[in-house]
């Protein structure tokens, strides 16, 4: 897809997620709508590390974590507004994110998965025991009582992950049709021989894991407001790292496009199942859907109907 | 706060809890170890073990570890077909690294929900006569919960290295982890051998899951705080040695022990992870490294 029609389509989002806000329908279809577009934000940053570089990161919590609780910091102790807990969110995900790179210099492939899930657990047993934060019983938050657009809380947040999704689908876009998504996909295919032809893969690999943990506290950063209740077994949940990994699976994990399938196909999907079946077998599903592709169809929906349509030609 | 009581204390039941990681541990450290099989859904399996532990116990009055060691047979076979599907899917088209581990995970995911719904999200435990006892010696208290585990965990540790190291079959194993294709050259089949090694390492899990259950009480979402000890103990021990493992758990043992005995349980499980970071920064190749 060309730029000009990129940035097009991604105008036209934004719109009509305006659009769509006020016209008085009943809140919850906003609140449900704002965890799909929190799904494509973090399958889409899971997918620059993970589908782009070929390093697959466990660690998701950890970073949306990280987010979530810098705002309520930035809350608790400056009642910040929401513009600054996003950056002060995405700020230190994204510092977290550069330590990640550095870790890949001697920890590669399974060692480098496992050390991202063990960050996910020390992370959560730190935040277990800070009692500013509420430690293990959470802590609750109060939104601001009036929103910048007019309308409900939610709606506004809804725009605003809205506007975030934009911002890291086109950070995907950019890198994919960039010198630096090259360099990214020949680290992904041999990370030895890409370094022997020159390409610099160190600051490759920071860049990508800086972005990739920048975007996910992002996503976490208005966590806080949408929930208005943190703790740390709710927002360390695992669910995090396996749809955030799932979804780019599932979808196709070489274009920006896959996440961005993946995520809204299943993310709604867990939405529909979660009010009409039940939570835990909703997670169910996605297990045996995400097992069922890896196994099946490697190259996810994307990656499917590319072939279908090279037969089809044929 | 501090008291050479204390002290001791905590030692002998860091000790004692090593035994019980090694029992843990020694799944991985065959699977991951010795097969280059990367399952990270093998606490999952422990669970399970734990599970089923319950299950006879309450039903039928069995004591967890005659669960354990009848339902090894079972787990063995679950092994045997979770190997054949990685294989045919992964290994023999040569795409295991990254695509098997999201396997793996998704494995996980799903034993562990399953058990969410089959059991929900209360905590389980069994009941033995011998659970609530305890042996004194001097001012040091050795828990029948913790002491059984452990001698469990030891001998099995012993077994498997008996085990490995004297009969046909476990040679073939190691063969298989030092040149898969010289084995081959032999005129034995990798595949088969290592279906066999990952039978017996989902095996242990069966045992594994009735101590885990023995300890303390359970509940599905609990393999997560495995995933750290069983790899820091499987990457400490030097991937795939059988002694290096029983050492390796002792470690970590002592050290959660002490921790959680001087800074609060709640810190416990950060420690394994620490020990998993700071030993691959450090020294990979682990304390016993082939």
């Amino acid at each position: 897809m060309a730029g000009r029609t990129f940035a097009a389509l991604a105008v036209v989002v934004v719109a009509a997620g305006l659009a769509v806000t006020g016209l008085g329908v009943n809140q919850y279809y906003y609140f449900a709508a704002y965890v799909v577009l929190q799904y494509v934000v973090l399958a889409t940053a899971w997918n620059i590390l993970g589908g782009y570089t070929g390093y697959v990161n466990f660690g998701t919590p950890a970073f949306f974590a990280l987010g979530a609780y810098t705002a309520v910091v930035l809350i608790q102790s400056m009642k910040a507004p929401l513009v600054v807990q996003l950056l002060g969110g995405a700020a230190v995900a994204g510092v977290l994110g550069l330590g990640i790179g550095y870790l890949t210099l001697r920890l590669r492939g399974v060692f480098f998965s496992i050390a991202t899930l063990a960050l996910a657990v020390v992370l959560q047993t730190l935040f277990v025991n800070w009692e500013y934060t509420g430690g293990a019983r959470g802590i609750t938050l109060a939104r601001p009582a009036t929103t910048p657009l007019g309308g409900s809380y939610v709606e506004y947040l809804f725009v605003v992950m809205l506007v975030l999704t934009v911002i890291a689908v086109a950070t995907a876009w950019w890198i994919e049709h960039s010198w630096v998504g090259r360099g990214l996909a020949a680290i992904r295919d041999n990370e030895e021989a890409a370094e022997c032809m020159g390409v610099p893969t160190l600051r490759l690999k920071l860049v990508a894991t800086t972005v990739s943990g920048l975007l996910m506290g992002l996503a976490g950063g208005s966590f806080p407001y949408y929930l208005t209740f943190i703790e740390p077994a709710s927002v360390f949940d695992l669910n995090y790292a396996v749809n955030s990994l799932a979804m780019p699976m599932i979808g196709g994990s070489t274009t920006w496009m896959g996440p961005v399938i993946g995520a809204i196909l299943l993310g709604t999907a867990q939405q529909v199942a979660t009010v009409t079946i039940s939570s835990a077998l909703n997670l169910l599903i996605v297990g045996v859907i995400l097992v069922a592709f890896v196994i099946l169809a490697p190259e996810g929906i994307v990656g499917l109907v590319q072939r279908l349509a090279r037969r089809g030609r044929a | 706060m501090f008291s050479l009581e204390l002290l001791l204390n905590a030692l002998v039941a860091g000790i004692l809890l090593g035994g019980f990681y090694a029992a843990v541990s020694l799944g991985i450290s065959m699977a991951f170890g010795l097969l280059d099989v990367v399952n990270i859904a093998h606490p999952v399996f422990v669970m399970l073990g734990a599970y089923a532990a319950y299950i006879m116990n309450v039903r039928l009055g069995f004591d967890p570890i005659l669960t354990g060691v009848l339902f090894t047979p079972l787990f063995y076979g679950l092994g045997v077909l979770l190997y054949r599907v990685y294989y045919a899917s992964f290994e023999r088209k040569g795409a295991e690294s990254l695509r098997g581990l999201v396997f793996f995970f998704g494995v996980l995911f799903i034993v562990e929900v399953s058990l969410l719904l089959a059991f929900g999200v209360d905590y389980r435990l069994v009941e033995a006569p011998y659970i609530g006892e305890s042996l004194r010696i001097g001012s040091v208290g050795i828990a029948f919960r913790l002491l059984v585990p452990c001698v469990v965990g030891v001998a099995l540790t012993g077994a498997l290295y008996l085990f490995l190291s004297r009969t046909f079959y476990g040679r073939a194993i190691q063969a298989v982890a030092q040149d898969a294709f010289a084995l081959r050259l032999m005129g034995a089949n990798p595949f088969r051998v290592k279906g066999i090694a990952f039978g017996l390492a989902i095996a242990t899990a069966a045992l594994a899951g009735a101590l885990l259950i023995m300890i303390g009480p359970v509940e599905p979402a609990m393999n997560r705080e495995y995933i750290g000890r069983v790899f820091a103990v499987a990457v400490l021990g030097g991937m795939g040695s059988i002694g290096g493992t029983l050492v390796a758990a002792l470690i970590l043992g002592i050290a959660e022990s002490l921790t959680a005995t001087f800074s609060g349980p709640s810190w416990s499980v950060a420690v394994s992870f620490g020990v998993l970071l700071f030993a691959l920064a450090v020294r990979p190749a682990g304390l016993f490294g082939r």
